[in-house]
């Protein structure tokens, strides 16, 4: 599990992420939600070990402080999705799926690499691009990519503890269909034990639909951390975003409008 | 993956190269013939004394000559390659940024005090001199070009830097020159425009040291400077030190750009035409970059050496005016084209 006590994030006087716990578990799907501004990014750059915290705070993988992992030994159990990834140069798919590889070979990948790649490609169907040159691609097809990349960093069990998979907004320049898929294929990979899964997205239907856990930041606080019925709640959505939701509920489904 | 074609790449720059570097040994001043090289060859491995003129020609001047081209290309074309992986730009290379002047002016610097100032390193004060020069004017363009408040170096900011620093660097080589009493630091052409006419075994050896050593270093981080290609942040997250892969590409790229400068002045676009072409054959993997950049580079320098050998024959041109006719058009070309944008 990963989980973060007492995260306090200051630059340039300002605060961005006020005395922050948050606490993420193997086997579903944890989302961080929260208006724009709120600290969500920040909190995943702490979380990766990005930015260290200003205070006492901790973060901790399988109860380890991140301190004492060097960077390539945290590689090789986490991998973390950021947001508007450019290229500078022109690559094959195949070789930007293989850098999620690059933690666990020296010189050349073997076969195990080559075929944790092809599996990570098969499953967000980029296979069929996998000799397309990346800078061609759309912006859905890249960040398809980007999934096989880090989904094939993790692809094999570590010999003990967790696996992690971060990803910041993981579903701009998706549309709607590889929205659902994507969050579908992630809640599948979650059957596997040992996989944490840590995302922020903005859409709160899908993170009513398919979180397990939420947290909701604001002003660089957790304003509420729990299921989506304590999270989703009229006051708190009405306190984070300053809008008046209606919350509909059909079958165990919950949905959300706004006036 | 992909290694096949990459070593078929490299297999036909290695015959190209063995093409040219015949060719170049062959061709000058005075035409050597395929019998007086080898009988040069012959009578060299025997310790024979009894050489002829177009034989102590061939063994003293042509060849270290054929071989420092080929050294100073590979060097050249490399740092290009890693410049550009570190900047994350097709448009940098070592002219650029500012290395080769300041290794330049480190250079001219020993050429013209060096006596005053009683520095003396044995033969390689040169080098270190260069390099020294080398490292402050690098140091320079990549601080002054850094953002105060992101601490990221934008491009324009990084040319327009090197622009000023190579400027600052270059009127001081050409101050040196018109004080100097050695012949070659007083030769203000061959700091700006290049030159391998001074090429001899002491030149090949030190320059080919540091191009074999730098280059096999640089080989082992290629999958490094791979990882940089998708961000900064991207890269450490795939378990990649990024301080520490600045550092020692940094310093592997001045160490070999400033010791070939020292012997052969400024040589410009190099660096930048060689990893071009080669993205155009087959994509940015480094590991093929930095291979065959080191051929493709070697080629490149060997054949205008040619030219800047046999266009006014008897008489030289400075090789840098070959190297810009054929790279300012990449470079402009480069500039225009919408994949690089700014």
């Amino acid at each position: 599990m990963l989980s973060a006590k007492n995260i306090t994030y200051t630059i340039d006087g300002k605060t961005l992420l006020d005395d922050v716990s948050v606490h993420f578990e193997a086997g579903k799907l944890n989302l961080i939600i929260g208006p724009n501004g709120a600290g969500k990014s920040t909190l995943v750059k702490v979380l990766c070990n990005q930015l260290r915290p200003s205070d006492k705070g901790s973060v901790s993988y399988d109860g380890k402080d991140v301190r004492i992992f060097s960077i390539a030994e945290l590689a090789r159990i986490r991998a973390v999705l950021s947001q508007n990834i450019e290229l500078a140069f022109p690559l094959k798919v195949s070789e930007v799926v293989m850098m999620g590889r690059y933690p666990h070979f020296n010189g050349k990948p073997g076969q195990k690499d080559e075929a944790a790649c092809e599996e990570a490609m098969r499953f967000f169907d980029v296979l069929d691009m996998a000799q397309r040159n990346y800078m061609t691609l759309s912006g859905g097809e890249k960040q398809r990519v980007h999934f096989a990349r880090v989904l094939a960093q993790i692809w094999h069990k570590p010999a003990e503890g967790c696996r992690y998979l971060v990803l910041d907004e993981p579903l701009t320049f998706l549309d709607v269909r590889y929205q659902f898929d994507f969050m579908n294929k992630v809640t599948s990979l979650l059957k596997d034990n040992g996989l944490v899964v840590v995302g922020v997205v903005h859409d709160l239907n899908l993170a009513a639909k398919f979180a397990g856990h939420i947290v909701l930041l604001h002003q660089g606080k957790v304003l509420a951390a729990g299921n989506r019925e304590q999270v989703l709640s009229k006051e708190n959505i009405r306190a984070a975003y300053g809008l008046e939701p209606v919350i509909h509920t059909d079958q165990e489904e919950m949905y959300l409008f706004f006036k | 993956m992909g290694n096949k074609q990459y070593g078929g790449t490299s297999f036909i720059l290695l015959i190209l190269l063995v093409i040219v570097l015949l060719l170049s040994m062959k061709y000058g001043a005075v035409n050597i013939s395929l019998d007086e090289i080898c009988s040069g060859f012959g009578k060299w491995l025997h310790h024979d004394e009894s050489m002829t003129l177009n034989e102590r020609i061939f063994l003293q001047i042509r060849l270290p000559r054929a071989l420092l081209c080929i050294f100073v290309g590979a060097t050249l074309a490399v740092g290009g390659v890693l410049m550009q992986a570190l900047f994350r730009n097709p448009i940098v290379e070592p002219g650029l940024v500012g290395t080769s002047s300041g290794a330049a002016f480190g250079a001219a610097l020993y050429f013209v005090m060096g006596a005053t100032f009683k520095l003396n390193a044995g033969e390689w004060t040169l080098p270190l001199a260069a390099c020294a020069g080398g490292i402050l004017s690098t140091a320079f363009v990549f601080m002054l070009s850094q953002s105060k408040q992101t601490g990221k170096s934008s491009i324009v900011a990084l040319l327009l830097t090197g622009i000023a620093i190579n400027a600052l660097f270059m009127s001081g080589v050409g101050f040196l020159s018109y004080i100097a009493r050695d012949p070659q630091a007083r030769s203000i052409t061959f700091w700006n425009l290049g030159t391998l006419s001074g090429a001899s075994w002491h030149s090949v050896i030190i320059i080919g040291t540091s191009t074999v050593l730098c280059i096999a270093i640089a080989l082992r981080y290629a999958r490094h400077l791979n990882a940089l290609m998708i961000g900064e942040e991207e890269a450490q997250y795939l378990g990649i030190n990024i301080k520490k892969l600045k550092a020692v590409i940094l310093l592997v790229n001045v160490i070999m750009v400033a010791t070939a400068t020292a012997f052969v002045g400024v040589i410009s676009f190099v660096g930048l035409i060689v990893p071009h072409l080669l993205r155009m054959i087959n994509g940015s993997d480094n590991r093929f970059l930095i291979r065959n950049g080191a051929l493709l580079g070697a080629i490149l320098l060997s054949i205008a050496d040619l030219v800047a050998r046999m266009a006014l024959r008897p008489a030289e041109l400075p090789i840098g005016i070959v190297t810009s006719i054929i790279g300012v058009p990449v470079f402009i070309v480069l500039l225009r084209s919408k994949n690089y944008f700014f």
